[in-house]
């Protein structure tokens, strides 16, 4: 499998990749724009994902909401993302539509200020702070995502504040703050387009050129991000409590890992992979399968491309089984990975499932877009794409081992543990007789929320 | 913030270019010397294969009190073999690259897996000996069991989940099997037994009732070969239909809040029972579906998300199945305007089958459902998926290649006359997860009908 990949840049700086595929007449569009929730200000969190909805309420020649409703007449999808890195917009269109799809991002990102109003901010702050209520604090465990980043990174850290933002600095975020996120990350010179699928690349290019190139590059007030390096380690164990309106213990264990693409970045992946995918990995078939202390378990990594990664165990208890107990059993399994290591066919379990994964996705423009864009953000070379099955290939036991031996460590480890609130019920074993657990030591874990080493 | 852009002006909006012809992939259907479907859509665009193995032993087949035994019958075809148990089964998979994910929903079992092409051969011979030669070793039964019962205890503080299930519960007649969630309910999971399971299996998965699909880079005739020597040898003629599970709850409008003390938001859903995937009127209900919640532009989400900004997304859709599955509305709203949200989705309904539609708005639902149609169909899987589909509710060998003018010829008044008669305004049941010191006077304020409160166990509260 190799996805073709040329690319050019605009005068104005946007950089450009053109990946054809003429098996469907279909055409994906997708913009990455290199600022996320880590380029936010203080008292603005939440700020670099409200101003992906405001993206969708119109630019100079187009009303309010007819992005979607003009995408989805052409018999389009579309959606946009925010993260802690780069912010995303996308369409998936019939081919004979890409004039129009092209027109509609290149009209935001050129002329985006004359539609903004003050309503339509109020508005989009409101639906931004129910899907805050939706995701997060109306969902069981659902505060995870802005607790663990704040457990693993130092208060000072631009991953460390929440992505959706508190409900406060969503209420203070004003039209000027609009305003000047627009002028200062919307520009041709921070952002990549790429076009995957059905289109001719004569004409594409010539779209392109045609729709984006007259929008101004950045006028350099573009702030660098603050230093992003971290130790290898946190240097200690971190942990944190939560009780929650939860039914069943669970566990998020982070580990600070290689960034994304780093030629380290590959053994920590599989090392993931080998933890937790699918259940055939080491925690499903202990925890889950022989021990049955584990109702579910996966492991992943962000794929954070500055400063540190992080690896991530998510454990869930089975009932009766106590948080303490889940933690030990975890525990248990990554001592045993940071001392003993990986066997070679541990290793090719996951590397063929990572492979297989590789291929399948590339069937969609979507996806074959959206990870061209990915590339191109990060490393400024979309042709990664095609160098991804042989990394992950070339990975060895031997890496992987020295990845769980240097970075598996009680030392980083930052432990994240939701209880149920009515501790009773939750922290404490059913079968005392298989666990002997101190309920003492529980009875004060379960009250603390706070960082502890 | 009107001050011109310092742009030269835009181009003007493009027209579209000539569409570019799609055809839905071809597909070849065969039956094997033992009764069993072969489907066969070669797809050559990457070294990638989808196989499904659809078994007429859905949730739908479950027997009164065991409810669940056909989701746990599936998940536990792949827990180990008569050779191989199931930490050795799932190895061996894994090391081909692939996982074989089994389940049961409404309508049938399923068995899936993506591979690549060079591992066709050696998957497809180990999902042979699963569906045959299953072994449901007793400690593997149990642990799904419990894994069941987890999620089912999870539930209760899951307001999404819950509000779905509590909904099903008071939508359908207490008897009818969609009215109990289809992976079963704790009673029902506990009285399932190993030997349930195992007699199960021998009734419902046979030969004659199974369809392999198996879209991707391989032809028909290897398909063919690859798929008779490893379930070739199995035998067993189709089995019984499972009875109608879809008779709706008697009685009129009501209001069901389940208890979620200060939750920060409320959980919506606003229904009744919908109608069988096989309903003449599916084309025309598809479309006023879309315009009413199916849609990001569609009514109630641009009214209850973009004009009043009550929550972040409101959605309507019917769940279409072999029995007449749920219409539902559903949406998340912050707490203290649950009573206006719950008017708003009412009002919507009302709009639908007050007046036809503008042929503007219809060109919305129907340009974009003829538009998507091939974007649906990207991967392996998805047309896998399809073409079970097609195979589950009979819809005839040139469904996909006629859908796309069946949509484009749905008229308004085609769309007018279907809400009119698939829209019951005096038989929609309103379920709300939420907080009742917020919600409950407001909801009986609006009068739309008895307002009934429930714990998460579905319990009723004084």
């Amino acid at each position: 499998m190799r996805i073709p990949v040329d690319t050019f840049r605009l005068a104005n700086g946007l950089f450009v990749t053109l990946s054809e595929d003429h098996t469907a007449p279909i055409v994906a569009v997708n913009l990455w724009y290199h600022v996320g929730s880590a380029n936010e200000r203080a008292g603005r969190t939440g700020f670099a994902h409200l101003f992906e909805h405001m993206l969708f309420q119109g630019s100079e020649n187009v009303g309010a909401n007819e992005h979607f409703e003009l995408v989805q007449r052409a018999g389009g999808t579309l959606n946009g993302s925010t993260w802690l890195e780069r912010t995303n917009y996308f369409e998936t269109v019939p081919s004979n539509q890409l004039a129009l799809a092209l027109w509609l991002e290149a009209d935001r990102m050129g002329r985006l200020l004359p539609a903004m109003t003050q309503q339509k901010l109020d508005t989009q702050r409101d639906v931004v702070k129910n899907e805050r209520r939706w995701s997060v604090d109306n969902q069981p465990y659902g505060t995870w995502w802005e607790r663990l980043p704040a457990l693993a990174f130092p208060p000072e850290h631009p991953f460390h504040h929440s992505l959706i933002g508190s409900m406060e600095d969503l209420s203070a975020a004003s039209l000027d703050d609009v305003a000047t996120f627009f002028a200062t990350y919307y520009t041709p010179d921070n952002a990549v387009l790429t076009v995957a699928g059905d289109f001719d690349p004569a004409e594409a290019r010539r779209l392109v050129e045609q729709m984006f190139g007259s929008i101004p590059r950045g006028d350099g007030s573009r702030p660098p991000l603050p230093p992003m390096d971290v130790p290898p380690t946190f240097g200690r164990p971190l942990r944190a409590v939560v009780p929650d309106d939860v039914m069943l213990p669970r566990l998020f264990l982070a580990a600070r890992a290689p960034v994304f693409g780093s030629d380290a970045y590959y053994p920590a992946s599989v090392c993931g992979a080998i933890l937790g995918m699918r259940k055939g990995s080491r925690l499903h078939r202990s925890l889950v399968r022989e021990r049955q202390v584990a109702n579910e378990v996966t492991a992943f990594t962000f794929d954070l491309a500055k400063g540190s990664d992080l690896l991530v165990v998510d454990v869930t208890a089975r009932p009766g089984v106590s948080a303490e107990t889940l933690e030990r059993e975890v525990a248990r399994e990554l001592d045993q990975l940071h001392r003993g290591g990986v066997a070679e066919d541990e290793v090719r379990r996951a590397t063929a499932l990572i492979a297989t994964d590789l291929v399948a996705s590339m069937q969609s423009a979507s996806e074959r877009a959206d990870q061209l864009s990915k590339f191109a953000t990060y490393f400024g070379d979309p042709s990664l794409i095609n160098e991804q099955a042989a990394r992950y290939a070339a990975v060895t036991a031997e890496q992987v081992s020295a990845f769980a031996r240097e970075r598996l460590g009680p030392e980083n480890r930052a432990s994240l543990l939701y209880v149920p609130k009515d501790a009773e019920d939750g922290t404490r074993d059913a079968d005392a007789a298989s666990d002997a657990s101190d309920p003492q030591r529980e009875a004060a874990t379960a009250a603390a929320t706070g960082v502890v080493a | 913030m009107s001050a011109p852009s310092p742009l030269p002006a835009a181009p003007p909006r493009p027209p579209a270019a000539p569409p570019r012809p799609y055809a839905f992939p071809r597909f070849e259907r065969r039956t094997l010397a033992n009764g069993l479907t072969l489907v066969v859509a070669p797809v050559r665009k990457l070294p990638v294969v989808s196989v499904l193995a659809v078994v007429e032993a859905g949730a739908d087949t479950d027997p009164a009190g065991k409810e669940g035994l056909a989701q746990l019958t599936a998940r536990a075809l792949v827990e180990g073999t008569a050779d191989l148990d199931g930490a050795a089964l799932t190895d061996r998979l894994e090391r081909l690259g692939t996982a074989l994910d089994a389940s049961a929903d409404w309508d049938a079992a399923v068995a899936r897996m993506t591979v690549l092409t060079e591992r066709l051969g050696e998957a497809l011979a180990l999902m042979g000996r699963v569906l045959t030669a299953p072994a449901f070793p007793e400690r593997e039964v149990e642990r799904l069991k419990a894994e069941r019962l987890a999620d089912l205890l999870q539930l209760r503080t899951e307001p999404r989940g819950l509000a779905d299930e509590m909904f099903d519960r008071f939508v359908y007649a207490p008897e009818a099997r969609y009215a109990r969630p289809d992976g079963g309910s704790e009673a029902s999971v506990r009285a399932v037994t190993r030997d349930d399971v195992a007699r199960f299996y021998a009734a419902r998965y046979r030969a004659g009732a199974t369809t392999l699909v198996v879209a991707g880079d391989v032809s028909a005739d290897d398909a063919e070969r690859l798929v008779a020597d490893s379930l070739g040898a199995w035998g067993g003629a189709r089995p019984e239909p499972a009875p109608g599970a879809d008779r709706p709850a008697p009685g009129g409008r009501r209001v069901h809040v389940v208890a979620k003390e200060d939750a920060p938001q409320s959980e919506l859903r606003v229904g009744h029972v919908g109608l069988p995937r096989t309903h003449p009127d599916f084309f025309a209900v598809s479309v006023m579906n879309s315009l009413l919640g199916g849609l990001f532009s569609s009514r109630i989400n641009l009214n209850l998300r973009e004009a009043h900004a009550y929550t972040y997304g409101a959605h309507s859709g019917f769940d279409w199945r072999r029995g007449a599955g749920p219409f539902a509305v559903s949406t998340a709203v912050a707490s203290d305007v649950t009573a206006p949200a719950l008017r708003e989705t009412l009002l919507e309904i009302d709009r639908m089958r007050a007046e036809p539609v503008s042929e503007a708005e219809l060109s919305l639902a129907t340009s974009y459902l003829d538009g998507v149609f091939p974007i649906r169909y990207e991967t392996t899987a998805a047309i896998a998926a399809a073409l079970a589909n097609l195979h589950i509710y009979g819809l005839g060998a040139d469904y996909f290649d006629r859908y796309r003018e069946r949509v484009r010829a749905v008229t308004a008044a085609d769309v007018h006359r279907a809400a009119r008669e698939h829209l019951h305004p005096e038989r929609l049941q309103v379920v709300v997860v939420g907080d009742p010191a917020a919600v409950r006077a407001p909801l009986e304020a609006l009068g739309v009908g008895p307002v009934s409160v429930y714990d998460a166990e579905g319990a009723p509260l004084a």
